[in-house]
């Protein structure tokens, strides 16, 4: 149940690119920097956009950590949970492709056949540009 | 393009840059394998390593540059590596795409057996340890033609490891000796191909094709032997070649089916590397050199004027003939790499761990590929040299341009001449005539049986060797007409009338009388004159060898044997 609320808190909106400086917060645990997190809003297109969002993924690292009480000494780390199924192997054939236009359907905006996207990717403001947090 | 402060010269041989950029190699280790001389250039100074030949005096700047290659091959196959959809080239766009190529939920991969075939053929041809379990893994980042926001790659434990390329590079004054150099193969992994970006500035917008996303591409990382332009180029064109031979890839830089992308840094030997940049956007073996000697001049100029390297990503200008640093690269990525987990561990056997009554479709024997695998360019080399007693740059032209190892093959085949004499003819009047007017050989005027028809007049001397030439220069206007044609047309036979030479012979020598007493005087290039004149007599029909062996059986006889 946690980890589901930690989804959903980590599921906020794009909108608002708003930065928390734990550092500042008497109520932070200082696990989680202010930096961790703005890395991490990169590179998940996530928005931490409450103390409460941060506050759960704290709690969620917490949980995930007692996984350091069972004893690993001597024992293979598993690969997935797939590792000794067998991988199988398709022979080169052609047997797929050619419906362009039902793949379209699902791009908002089309030019001639191509889908449309952004132009490059969209760079995030830095931590400093960003207004600061308003505490709640 | 701003003046170079340094000047060196890639475009002669590296012998020139050795001085500059003395030899890095020697806090490496030497390289394994074969004969390589990497103690570079110099060929005067032959054997002597660098600092030895030529102390740096104090405050003197003595630069090393150091170049790592990260190339990318498509895998010449039917089918995607992880979808049945089809590799082709030029077709409409996102008509080669399936569900799991547009990274619809719930879509899983499956692996194709033909690209794990490729791999393994190629981790062999380049001397790798093939692993025996490789692993896939996820690596994260955004991009619009990247549609599931990774790509399935092998970045934990690579398909094969540990391998080398040995290429052949031309050193000395002449730059005709060919000397052999070798670059270690870090590692090869099979990896997915992302779709291609049309950049519409205009209108502030990007247009995706999805037709290249997931076709197989092997990745493959060499360590950073290499020192400038020249031998990396020389390196990636061998690299093409075996993987044309082994017909694991087509791989054309022009077409997009191999990359390279080159990272540079300068240092002082002795002291640690210096910062590298990422040098991306080079699409020909050309640019490749191009692109990597301003990377090294840009660099050792910045840190001479007492600046600083970025660890950046710069793509080559190829017409202003410069580096220039890309937009979009915010710092150093964090690819978040996971295990792929929809994919077991990729499990290959050889002929001892073979389970048996396995299906055979669905394991892959090494060793079976190891003794299928066919001729490389090096052994190809090798066999020229052995059976055709070529000189080994020979055997490396023979084999650079496209074509023309077969043309060559042909003209063996069809004609009589001794292989020395053909190899002299495709290799210099041939490429020669190519060259002057930038024509690849299959746009040749000349066939190889055309050639082999000539070679065979010259062989029964039917023709003289200056006659062969001006047939070839007739052949080459490609006006339909066979070299016996041309021959009698012009004119260009022999004359094989022994007695009318002696006549010729005899007359010549009675209206230079001078000439003939310079000649019993014992002046060697009197006779050269009287055969001169003899050959302008005939036309340049006769052979000179054979005027001259007249001449002298006539001299002989003090002009007292009279012609009959």
């Amino acid at each position: 149940m946690w980890a589901r609320a930690v989804w959903l808190g980590l599921r906020a909106p794009l909108g608002g690119r708003r930065g928390f400086t734990s550092k500042a917060d008497p109520q932070g645990s200082g696990r989680v920097t202010a930096d961790v997190i703005e890395h991490l809003e990169r590179l998940a297109l996530v928005d931490f956009g409450s103390r409460e969002a941060v506050a759960r993924l704290e709690k969620a690292i917490a949980f995930a950590d007692r996984l350091h009480a069972v004893h690993t000494d001597g024992v293979e780390p598993m690969e997935s949970v797939l590792e000794d199924r067998c991988l199988y192997l398709r022979s080169d054939n052609v047997v797929e492709g050619n419906c362009a236009e039902e793949l379209l359907q699902n791009s908002h905006r089309v030019v001639e056949e191509y889908f449309v996207a952004p132009p490059g990717n969209i760079s995030l403001p830095k931590l400093d540009e960003q207004e600061p947090f308003p505490h709640s | 393009m701003a003046a170079p402060v340094l000047r060196w010269g890639c475009s002669g041989t590296c012998s020139a840059l050795a001085w500059v950029y003395g030899v890095s190699r020697r806090r490496r280790g030497a390289p394994t394998g074969s004969t390589s001389n990497w103690i570079r250039g110099q060929s005067s100074l032959a054997q002597q390593p660098l600092h030895t030949a030529r102390k740096p005096r104090k405050g003197e700047h003595e630069w090393a540059a150091v170049v790592g290659l990260e190339i990318h091959a498509q895998i010449s196959s039917n089918s995607k590596l992880f979808s049945g959809s089809q590799v082709c080239f030029a077709a409409p766009p996102n008509s080669l795409v399936s569900f799991f190529d547009a990274s619809l939920p719930g879509t899983l991969p499956v692996l194709n057996r033909r690209c794990v075939e490729a791999a393994v053929m190629t981790g062999l041809a380049l001397n790798c340890h093939i692993n025996k379990k490789s692993l896939f893994d996820r690596k994260h980042y955004f991009y619009a033609d990247l549609p599931a926001g990774y790509q399935i790659t092998q970045q934990r434990l690579p398909i094969a490891v540990n391998g080398s390329l040995t290429y052949g590079i031309c050193v000395g004054k002449t730059r005709r000796q060919v000397t052999a150099r070798t670059v270690r193969v870090k590692q090869i992994q099979l990896e997915q191909d992302s779709g291609k970006s049309l950049h519409d500035d205009l209108r502030s917008q990007t247009l995706v094709d999805l037709n290249r996303a997931g076709i197989g591409l092997l990745e493959l990382v060499l360590e950073p032997d290499l020192s400038c332009g020249e031998e990396a180029a020389t390196a990636v064109r061998e690299l093409q070649l075996i993987l044309q031979a082994l017909g694991t890839s087509q791989a054309n830089m022009a077409e997009g089916q191999l990359r390279v992308d080159a990272n540079v840094s300068v240092h002082h030997p002795g002291e640690p590397l210096g910062v590298r940049t990422e040098v991306k956007n080079l699409n020909s073996i050309r640019f490749l050199a191009k692109a990597i000697d301003y990377e090294i001049q840009r660099q050792i100029k910045e840190l001479e004027d007492g600046g600083e390297i970025l660890n950046e990503t710069r793509s080559f200008d190829y017409k202003l003939g410069c580096t220039v640093p890309m937009r979009d690269k915010e710092g150093k990525q964090d690819y978040r790499f996971m295990p792929e987990p929809n994919l077991p561990p990729l499990l290959l056997y050889d002929a001892t761990s073979l389970p048996a009554g396995a299906d055979s479709q669905q394991v892959i024997n090494i060793d079976q590929i190891r003794e299928r695998l066919p001729e490389l360019p090096s052994v190809t080399r090798e066999r020229l040299v052995q059976q055709y007693g070529m000189l080994p740059e020979h055997s490396f032209t023979l084999l650079n341009e496209v074509g023309l190892l077969e043309f060559f093959q042909n003209v063996i085949k069809e004609t009589r001449a001794e292989p020395k004499k053909v190899t002299s003819w495709v290799l210099n009047t041939f490429l020669g005539y190519l060259k002057q007017q930038n024509l690849a050989v299959r746009e040749s005027p000349v066939t190889a049986s055309a050639l082999a028809e000539l070679l065979d007049l010259l062989d029964s001397k039917a023709i003289s060797s200056s006659a062969a030439k001006q047939v070839f220069e007739e052949l080459w206007k490609n006006e339909g007409k066979t070299p016996s044609q041309i021959v009698s047309e012009k004119k260009l036979e022999l004359m094989q009338d022994q007695e009318a030479l002696e006549q010729l012979c005899h007359s010549v020598m009675q209206g230079h009388p001078q000439v003939v007493m310079d000649v019993k005087k014992g002046n060697p290039r009197a006779i050269n004159k009287l055969i001169g004149l003899v050959r302008k007599a005939t036309l340049s029909r006769a052979d000179p060898a054979v005027i001259k062996a007249t001449l002298e059986k006539q001299l002989s006889c003090h002009g007292s044997c009279p012609p009959a």
